[in-house]
């Protein structure tokens, strides 16, 4: 790890653009052994609070601070966004939902092993070097949204039920507060994959705000090399709605398929308004893969979404094969 | 607001100060500077939680989080949990069911799954609870809730039993 001063925040004021926020640390610090990340200023936000969960507008604001174990254990989260729950719960290990944040998760960065390989080229790292992934090991790859630059994915899981809930992220800078759409939060790779998200130096996260619950269906299903302490290889969040007998509204997002939370509105639009049967849902799942582009070794994940969206859709809706 | 400031915390009841290199992992503070020893580097990346201690109650992996963080923890490692003779329910437990093979990875497991149980009588939820609001305890949801906890010895069914053990013996 590569010398750093430490300083403990006493008021959000105190980040300059020059620092880099600690919080949980369970990202950052695994970086910064691997050199990966080489912060000069290390600021510690853990004294500024901000661990509350509160009822606001019929809906609930989740403290940037609140840990990932606290949220899944709400008692209102689990009741009303059982979706959230269960994308936090099927993260990480226990060791590190104690220590992981709200907003400290919306911020970790991928897992593409040649982004955490100092010596590997990496134009998410080191703007400009290349793109090793693109020829090399890219199993856990992009299918939507990549670029020539980069096809690195954002890893979590949490901001993906977020995006089916259409929670919004609050951030703090120094000339005020803005919120924005968390489909708005992550940013495509185009020609600048080292920004990960729209978070300029020196902003912070305060809060995540959730609205009011939609109550219907709420599924996060993820798929992975093994039943627990993994990544995903694609995931599915759905939060669904049933009126007489037909799809009232449909919310999903896909996770470990792109550089952000992954969201394709004609998927839902294709499946609002119409009864619930395995051909809608095949033709839905169809409409979101015919726009997939499969990396060199990473073509599986494309019938894995499909199956996944499908078998998601059915369990949501009590429909049978 | 000071560089490099002094962290106060306690280790298994006992005030400490830390004031070096920013950089020291809180591991490597137990093991190297307090010589509590029982904390184990295995991955030293938040993988395998050899490392594991409970600070302000919770279990955490102590590669992953600095010294100089620690300001106003308290923290409890194995040392604090009991010793040979006066040994914790759970560390008899796993004795009586050869909860282990090599013993490296043993301390992680014993304080890992000493804070799991406080986390089971709270009622906390896990990725395998069928209902997220009342939970039915299973050996499935005992090795969900202890993922986070490595052995290359493969000792993982004894482990369940020895933990199983201390929660039928709970009501």
């Amino acid at each position: 790890m590569r010398p750093f001063e430490y300083r403990r925040a006493t008021k959000p004021s105190d980040i300059s653009a020059a620092d880099r926020i600690i919080a949980g640390g369970t990202n950052i610090l695994d970086l910064m052994k691997l050199e990966v990340e080489v912060p000069a200023q290390i600021i510690d936000i853990n004294p500024l609070g901000m661990t509350e969960i509160s009822e606001i507008d019929g809906g609930l604001r989740i403290g940037a601070m609140v840990r990932n174990t606290d949220c899944a254990a709400d008692a209102r989260v689990r009741r009303d966004y059982p979706l959230l729950a269960r994308a936090i719960l099927a993260g990480a290990s226990p060791q590190l939902r104690n220590r992981a944040t709200t907003g400290g998760n919306l911020c970790q960065r991928t897992r593409c092993s040649y982004f955490m390989q100092p010596e590997a080229r990496c134009n998410k790292r080191d703007p400009g070097t290349g793109c090793d992934a693109l020829h090399g090991v890219n199993r856990s790859h992009a299918i939507f949204g990549a670029s020539e630059n980069c096809i690195a994915t954002y890893p979590g899981d949490m901001a993906v039920a977020l995006l089916a809930l259409g929670a919004s992220v609050e951030i703090l800078g120094r000339t005020g507060t803005r919120s924005v759409p968390i489909g708005d939060f992550h940013r495509l790779p185009e020609h600048q994959p080292a920004k990960d998200n729209l978070l300029e130096p020196g902003e912070l996260i305060s809060s995540v705000t959730l609205p009011p619950a939609m109550g219907g269906a709420q599924i996060y299903r993820k798929v992975r090399d093994r039943s627990s302490f993994a990544f995903a290889l694609v995931s599915v969040a759905a939060a669904i709605t049933i009126a007489d007998g037909r799809i009232r509204h449909a919310a999903l997002a896909f996770g470990s398929v792109a550089h952000k939370p992954w969201q394709d509105p004609a998927v839902e639009t294709a499946l609002v308004g119409q009864e619930p049967s395995l051909k809608l849902f095949a033709q839905a799942a169809d409409l979101l893969v015919g726009k997939a582009k499969a990396q060199s070794g990473n073509a599986f994940k494309i019938p894995l979404l499909r199956r996944a969206l499908i078998a998601v859709l059915s369990e949501a809706t009590n429909t049978e094969a | 607001m000071s560089c490099n400031p002094p962290a106060k915390f306690t280790v298994n009841g006992m005030a400490r100060t830390y004031t070096g290199d920013p950089r020291r992992s809180l591991l490597d503070f137990l093991r190297d500077d307090l010589g509590l020893c029982g904390t184990k580097k295995g991955c030293d990346h938040g993988q395998c939680g050899a490392c594991t201690v409970i600070v302000d109650g919770r279990r955490i992996n102590s590669c992953l989080t600095l010294a100089i963080m620690q300001h106003g923890s308290e923290i409890t490692t194995i040392e604090g949990l009991g010793e040979p003779d006066h040994l914790s329910a759970l560390q008899r437990a796993f004795i009586k069911h050869d909860g282990f093979q090599c013993g490296y990875c043993t301390p992680g497991q014993i304080c890992s799954a000493t804070a799991m149980l406080e986390e089971l009588a709270q009622g906390w939820p896990s990725h395998v609870s069928a209902d997220l609001q009342h939970i039915k305890l299973s050996d499935d949801e005992l090795r969900e809730r202890m993922s986070g906890n490595l052995c290359r010895c493969g000792a993982y069914s004894n482990i369940i039993a020895a933990i199983r053990e201390i929660t039928e013996a709970t009501p």
